[in-house]
């Protein structure tokens, strides 16, 4: 190939991914680098309490003593944990308002399609904007605490509302629950805080739009979400990245606890910059998903349609304490090129009557490869309890690898286990249907990939769908042909 | 126009297509018969573009381009149609849906406006009407489950809406019965114009009745053994196609 053949290539492999540009801005960093003096620094930074401190310094301490995990189906070099910065906020004071931010950032948001504006914004939802570690705005605030809601960036939470950080930080996910968990614990820097106080459905959908635009700087948000007695929440993430051609690590840690008959939608439309055509560069997405069905009859979804990073590692799971909980898990990874998936979810059965459904809809292209790792555990105390799992993985070419890992373990007889699971290639005679109707080899694939995560997609926010469609259809631009 | 001369076409290194000559001029309908393996449904493979056939000699015109070098989607939009003999399923996608990006893919090359969901609804009703198909066909996913002679009419229904200039039957007749028969010879019919032409592939003289071809041809061994007008039909039935590989 000519090197200039060969450039076009390259640019035309990065034109696709479209959220590839960075944001100029000054910028605030602490050494690069991990060490108590870092977590102290971290801290005070938010000007936190000190039981706040303590508890980050015994995570760092817990992951100083623990190995990285190796069991997942993905490789990468070592990481390098002292050639990164733990901290990049911009260097302007934090603002108090919307109109404060720094108009270089509305710009960015509003080039991203999350435009902070409440005037422009997306009707009925409201967003908490992180960029890279700290929160640069959250709008709907007023509206949403009329309603009670508080919905506000994690380091506020701890200084406005500790005895709820206190009481549910790390409840869900235990400080050394795993490396990537500990590790986030210690140096964890912002993320969005939401609690829906008793019987109120919250009014708006929330969400977070995260945004990696640092160099060589890891990101490690908190999110921490409560649906007490009777409430119900539809909360979405959105993450991006500029394309470097380093590897930056993403280590994020979700919690989520729902009471009695309360209800969590957690909706995640993962679009971090995969990497180029040739693996090179691209985010480590490294991520503790959970969610504890503390109540009777609580419900908790995860959805999630992750198409972007070089590598994810992530297990969004339900723990279902209580009698007749719900859990839920629908799940579209798509992978191109070299990215790696390693992702699924557990489903631990304690409460009486709990039931859970697992939908995974896996896409592999390229030299990809993706994996769907689950585990369905039932209790001796979950009489009654009920799964369905149904896993399905579609190959695009034959470079590429698809493989399901279920794991089944049942302590209680009267529990019922579910588990399909199908492997299917596009054939080349659907595409040639499509094609000869008029549409194109990319758009045939687009319709027919949509179709196969249907079931999945119907689950995400209206607003949401679409934008995940298309996502689909980018993310496999140039797989076939 | 149509015209198709000397085309040869191999699959691997099997040889299907050896010289096939053909013209159908606008306004016409043309019936291709001929024994099973004789290189019907590779014929209007090898004209609507699928992969695996290797074109060695000949080319095939279609209104002054040669559709043999363009890529299927761009024979769909130049109006080349080609109604399957084993139509594809295409699960999770909704017929509609399915209908409404080609049409809309059809008209973006063709460089007319898109349709929106209600106008699109709004024809392919009256389209399925038509058909007397239920109208619970354009929710059901493409093809997913539907019965043969459902296949068959929900091509005919993407006939009614892609409206080529040149549409390939593919023994589009084949397991249906007699009332669907009229009512996708009706279809066939109602595109009839002098801008319209079509390539009827059938094994029954039955379909004729309905859709009356201005020629009959016979293909056998992979060429165009015979062509007369519909009476040729008639005698094809009585006699069989004995003896005609060798004429
Ligand atoms: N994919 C294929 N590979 C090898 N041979 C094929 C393939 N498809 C068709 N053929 C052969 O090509 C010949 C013509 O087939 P076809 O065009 O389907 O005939 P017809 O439609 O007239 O019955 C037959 O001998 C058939 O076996
Ligand atoms: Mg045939």
């Amino acid at each position: 190939m000519s090197a200039t053949t060969e450039n076009t290539v390259h640019e035309m492999a990065a034109q696709k991914y479209k959220y590839g540009f960075t944001t100029d801005i000054a910028m605030e960093e602490f050494p690069k680098g991990l060490n108590e003096d870092i977590v102290r620094l971290i801290s005070a930074k938010k000007s936190e309490p000190a039981w706040m401190l303590d508890w980050r310094l015994k995570a760092f301490a817990m992951w100083q003593k623990m190995e990285e995990p190796h069991w997942a189906r993905i490789h990468h070099p070592p990481i390098d944990y002292d050639d990164l910065y733990y901290y990049a906020a911009p260097s302007a004071p934090a603002p108090k308002s919307l109109d404060e931010v720094d108009p270089s950032l509305l710009d960015m948001y509003e080039k991203l399609g999350i435009p902070l504006n409440e005037r422009a914004a997306l009707a009925g939802v409201a967003v908490d904007a992180v960029f890279d570690s700290v929160s640069v705005a959250t709008t709907f605030r007023e509206t949403l605490s009329k309603a009670g809601v508080i919905f506000c960036p994690i380091s506020e939470a701890v200084r406005e509302h500790p005895e709820l950080v206190r009481e549910y930080l790390g409840s869900v996910v235990p400080v050394a629950d795993n490396y990537f968990a500990a590790l986030n614990s210690a140096v964890f820097s912002d993320g969005s805080f939401v609690y829906i106080p008793k019987g109120v459905r919250c009014p708006m959908e929330l969400s977070t739009y995260f945004r990696i635009n640092a160099k060589n700087t890891g990101q490690f948000e908190r999110t921490l979400i409560i649906a007490a007695e009777g409430a119900s929440v539809s909360y979405l993430e959105g993450c991006t990245a500029p394309m470097r051609d380093e590897n930056q690590l993403h280590a994020a840690v979700v919690e989520l606890v729902a009471l009695d008959e309360a209800k969590i939608k957690y909706s995640t439309v993962q679009n971090w910059y995969p990497g180029d055509a040739d693996g090179k560069g691209g985010i480590y997405n490294f991520v503790t998903k959970r969610g504890a069905c503390r109540g009777r009859n609580s419900k908790i979804s995860w959805t999630q349609v992750e198409t972007g990073s070089a590598i994810t590692w992530k297990y969004p799971s339900c723990i279902l304490q209580g009698d007749g909980s719900v859990g839920e898990f629908y799940s579209v990874a798509v992978t191109n090129n070299f990215q790696q998936a390693d992702t699924g979810t557990k489903m631990i059965h304690l409460g009486k009557n709990t039931s859970s459904t697992i939908i995974s809809k896996g896409i592999s292209a390229g030299h990809s490869n993706n994996t769907y790792r689950g585990l369905v555990k039932i209790m001796p105390g979950a009489s009654g309890a009920r799964n369905f799992t149904q896993c399905d993985s579609l190959l695009i070419g034959d470079q590429c690898g698809a493989h399901t890992v279920p794991y089944i373990e049942s302590r209680n007889m009267s529990a019922k286990v579910e588990h399909e699971a199908t492997t299917s290639k596009i054939a080349e005679d659907q595409l040639f249907y499509c094609r000869s109707r008029g549409l194109s080899q990319e758009d045939a694939v687009g319709l027919i990939v949509n179709g196969f995560c249907k079931d999945v997609l119907k689950e995400l926010p209206m607003e949401f769908a679409v934008e995940a469609q298309k996502l689909l259809s980018v993310s496999l631009e140039g797989s076939v042909g | 126009m149509l015209e198709i001369k000397n085309l040869h076409a191999r699959i691997g290194e099997k040889e299907i297509l050896r010289g096939v000559n053909l013209v159908v001029p606008d306004g016409e309908i043309h019936a291709i018969m001929g024994p099973n393996g004789a290189g019907k449904s590779t014929l209007s493979y090898v004209l609507s573009g699928r992969d695996g056939y290797e074109v060695t000699e000949g080319e095939a015109i279609y209104n002054g381009q040669n559709v043999l070098e363009m890529e299927p989607e761009v024979r769909a939009a130049a109006g080349i149609f080609l109604a399957f003999q084993y139509p594809v399923e295409l699960t999770g996608v909704g017929n509609a849906n399915f209908l409404r990006t080609a049409l809309n893919a059809i008209r973006r090359k063709r460089g007319e406006a898109e349709l929106d969901a209600v106008a699109f609804l709004k024809l392919a009703r009256a389209a399925a009407k038509t058909l007397q198909m239920k109208e619970d066909f354009l929710k059901r996913n493409v093809n997913v489950g539907f019965s043969g002679g459902e296949k068959k009419r929900n091509e005919m229904l993407q006939m009614a809406l892609l409206q080529p200039g040149l549409a390939i039957l593919d023994e589009t007749d084949s397991g249906l019965d007699i009332d669907a028969l009229k009512i996708v010879a009706e279809g066939v019919n109602a595109l009839r114009s002098p801008k319209f032409s079509a390539l009827v592939i059938t094994h029954y003289q039955r379909l004729l009745d309905h859709i009356v071809p201005d020629v009959v041809h016979v293909l056998a061994g992979g060429r165009i053994v015979r062509s007369g007008s519909k009476e040729l039909a008639l005698e094809l039935e009585a006699h069989g196609y004995a003896g005609l590989e060798a004429a």
